[in-house]
């Protein structure tokens, strides 16, 4: 067991099952979202209210439950670093880092474009933009620890730490965002409320969500080897590697 | 050496109870900072300037002071408490009496817990007392004056419990201030907004009660939890120095 | 020579009271060692010895447990050290190349607070230890006024009331003059004889009777992991 889960933390044997796979994920993460975001755009139903510009959902909703859901897959890893000390939960939480901060920036950026025809303004402090914004900097301040540090061992464990205070406290952010949105706002925007949504809104909106999530796991495989090959240059089984691809 | 010769090995035996340790701990932090008094005035003299700053920004019309204040204040207390984290730890690190703690044969985290405490009676406590005068400067009526003070009186020890994680993370390294605010400000936030939030309820006539109360969870929740990721983050802080 | 044979107190003699096995430490993705295993029984002084950058300090602190950057194993008196780290600590007194003396506070109430959570102390045995380590009449002086060498010394007064028998000390001798090194050499061979060990580094040419040596390459690069 304790042998199994040793060679699971091995980077070696990551590098050499995920190439295995890899192709598979970004085939089919290109797939579900094609035909996600076509369908979406294209082929499903103007809504009653707001007409195409709600189409956007498509790519906003996708983006804004990545960003959310990496940050938990990092803290996940980070009780793994923690508890464990496996090398390739550090490398990671390092190479996922910086996707989930451009998806949680998508996200926003997309929300603000939704914005600007519903609500009539590129910016509203809605309870949902404004969690999403904090997101935003507790992944920055996660990537800017990173880059601090020099030893790559305490920097992976520092980080760590700080992963799992965030997760604490993203659900008191989120329901104090929430309260303090209600405390300033009367309802008036509930717009983001769905209440209903038929069957041929939610199918493409499900298909671009796990094609997201395909893509999301190529992504962070290929940059978790590049990872590796810069933490591992000096050992043998890097150099061959190198040396193969050279000839 | 002929091992005939050695001598019995006599173990430590007696040894003090934590509760001891945490009162040495916080005895020394408190004496440390008397002897250099000028150290504790420079977060009050900046919690009084940024809240200056905003009748001269913005506006120092009744109407707005009033609605902003209590936000004014708590922001700025806010920035205060985030400005003294950086001393919190930093000194005894340069001095190596901070390895000297972590090799107490005390549980670290309430060593560190000690120092907290210490950190807050010397700048949350102050930036509470001082709050009736500034809010008398931007015209909050005595209800919320009073309200507010008991807000900043549970939230300030969440502030430096919480930045105590921050500071021991960022300890060592280059623009740690920096880093230390970019890392801990999104982590103030529920603290703020349940602080303003409470006085806003408070103006408005409403019972606020339960958000004390709900104030006084997030207190429990840092003082249970914060204590333990700092002796961590120290952990891996002094390993890397 | 007479041969008494006393089975079980010798055995207790010979158990060392720390035992590292297969330690390695890898710093910035360079070895500083590596299968690095020693015992240190009770009576002895050892000296750490290696070049510089061999990872004297970084074994120390290992051993102190403000280092965890390493694997292998390490026991205190047969067990792991991760699982009695109370136990060990109070038995261990770790002295650094900072001394850990506060610069506004005396040197009385330096060592107060050092020994605060570690056992009781009086303030006559504090003022005691003071005195033999040269700083009578300095007692309630800001350590800021005192000279480097002086502020090593409060550090050092700590090693006259210590119960603690392993003492791992890196770079004591650092600003001590003739006089002071004379007086910690007889410290640390008294200690010895009294059933203690000492871990110590030094650039200081010790020499002491019966002194081990346990001496770093200079360490190399790091290739299959």
């Amino acid at each position: 067991m304790w042998q199994f889960f040793h060679k699971l933390g091995s980077p070696k044997w990551f590098f050499g099952i995920s190439a295995r796979f890899m192709p598979w994920l970004l085939a089919g993460g290109v797939l579900l979202l094609m035909a996600g975001v076509v369908w979406g755009l294209a082929f499903a139903p103007k809504d009653y209210l707001q007409g195409n510009s709600y189409r956007i959902i498509f790519i906003h909703v996708p983006t804004a439950f990545m960003a959310q859901s990496i940050y938990i897959m990092m803290a996940s890893a980070a009780v793994v670093t923690l508890v464990w000390r496996m090398k390739l939960a550090d490398v990671f939480v390092k190479a996922v880092a910086p996707v989930g901060l451009v998806l949680t920036f998508l996200a926003l950026f997309t929300g603000a474009v939704w914005g600007k025809p519903t609500w009539g303004t590129w910016w509203i402090w809605d309870a949902r933009l404004t969690s999403m914004l904090i997101l935003l900097f507790l992944y920055g301040g996660v990537i800017a620890l990173d880059r601090a540090i020099n030893d790559e061992k305490s920097a992976a464990r520092a980080v760590a730490v700080l992963v799992l205070v965030g997760v604490v406290n993203i659900p008191i952010i989120k329901y104090s965002v929430e309260w303090w949105n209600t405390l300033h706002q009367p309802a008036s925007f509930k717009l983001t409320e769905k209440p209903t949504m038929p069957p041929e809104m939610w199918v493409p909106l499900l298909l671009s969500v796990l094609g997201l999530y395909l893509i999301f796991g190529w992504l962070a495989c290929i940059r978790m080897q590049t990872e590796i090959l810069s933490r591992e240059q000096r050992t043998r089984w890097v150099k061959e590697f190198v040396m193969r691809g050279r000839s | 050496m002929n091992a005939e010769a050695r001598p019995e090995v006599r173990l430590a035996s007696s040894s003090v109870g934590a509760l001891a340790a945490m009162k040495g701990v916080f005895a020394r932090d408190m004496k440390v900072a008397f002897r250099q008094r000028q150290d504790l005035l420079n977060p009050l003299l900046f919690f009084i300037m940024v809240v200056t700053l905003f009748p001269l920004g913005v506006s120092p019309e009744v109407s707005f002071l009033r609605e902003a204040g209590a936000g004014i204040l708590w922001v700025a207390a806010l920035l205060s408490v985030l400005l003294s984290l950086d001393h919190l730890f930093r000194h005894d690190f340069d001095d190596g009496t901070l390895e000297q703690l972590v090799l107490q044969p005390q549980p670290l985290f309430l060593l560190i817990l000690a120092k907290t405490i210490a950190h807050w009676m010397l700048t949350g406590l102050p930036l509470v007392v001082l709050t009736p005068v500034l809010g008398v400067m931007v015209h909050l009526d005595g209800n919320s004056i009073a309200v507010l003070c008991l807000t900043l009186l549970i939230g300030t020890p969440v502030l430096s419990l919480i930045g105590a994680i921050g500071a021991a993370l960022t300890l060592g390294l280059r623009s740690a201030g920096v880093l230390l605010s970019l890392l801990i400000i999104p982590l103030y936030i529920p603290v703020l907004i349940f602080g303003t939030g409470t006085v806003a309820a408070a103006a408005e006539g409403a019972a606020v009660g339960a958000y004390l109360a709900l104030l006084g969870a997030f207190l429990m929740l840092a003082l249970t939890l914060a204590p333990f990721a700092a002796a961590a983050a120290l952990k891996i802080s002094l390993s890397n120095g | 020579m007479r041969f008494t044979h006393r089975p079980d107190y010798g055995a207790l003699m010979s158990e060392p009271l720390l035992q590292a096995v297969n330690l390695q430490c890898e710093r910035d993705k360079r070895i500083l060692f590596r299968e690095l295993s020693f015992s240190i029984l009770p009576g002895t002084v050892t000296r750490v010895e290696g070049p510089n950058g061999s990872g004297k300090t970084t074994l120390l602190r290992i051993l102190a447990g403000l280092n965890d950057a390493w694997t292998g194993e390490l026991k205190w008196r047969g067990s792991p050290v991760d699982s009695q780290r109370e136990e060990f600590l109070r038995n261990m007194l770790y002295l650094g190349h900072r001394p850990g003396i506060k610069p506004l506070l005396t040197p009385l109430e330096n060592l107060r607070a050092l020994m605060a959570g570690r056992r009781q102390v009086s303030d006559a045995a504090l003022r005691q230890a003071l005195q033999g380590t040269g700083l009578a009449g300095f007692e309630n002086v800001p350590c800021r006024n005192l000279s480097a060498g002086q502020q090593r010394r409060v550090a050092l007064a700590r090693l006259l009331i210590a119960d603690e028998p392993l003492w791992l000390l890196d770079e004591v001798f650092t600003a001590i003059d003739a006089d002071g090194v004379q007086a910690l050499e007889a410290l640390l061979l008294q200690r010895a004889a009294e059933g203690g060990a000492v871990l110590v580094t030094t650039h200081h040419d010790l020499d002491l009777p019966g002194m081990h040596k346990l001496t770093l390459g200079a360490g190399g690069l790091s290739d299959e992991c």
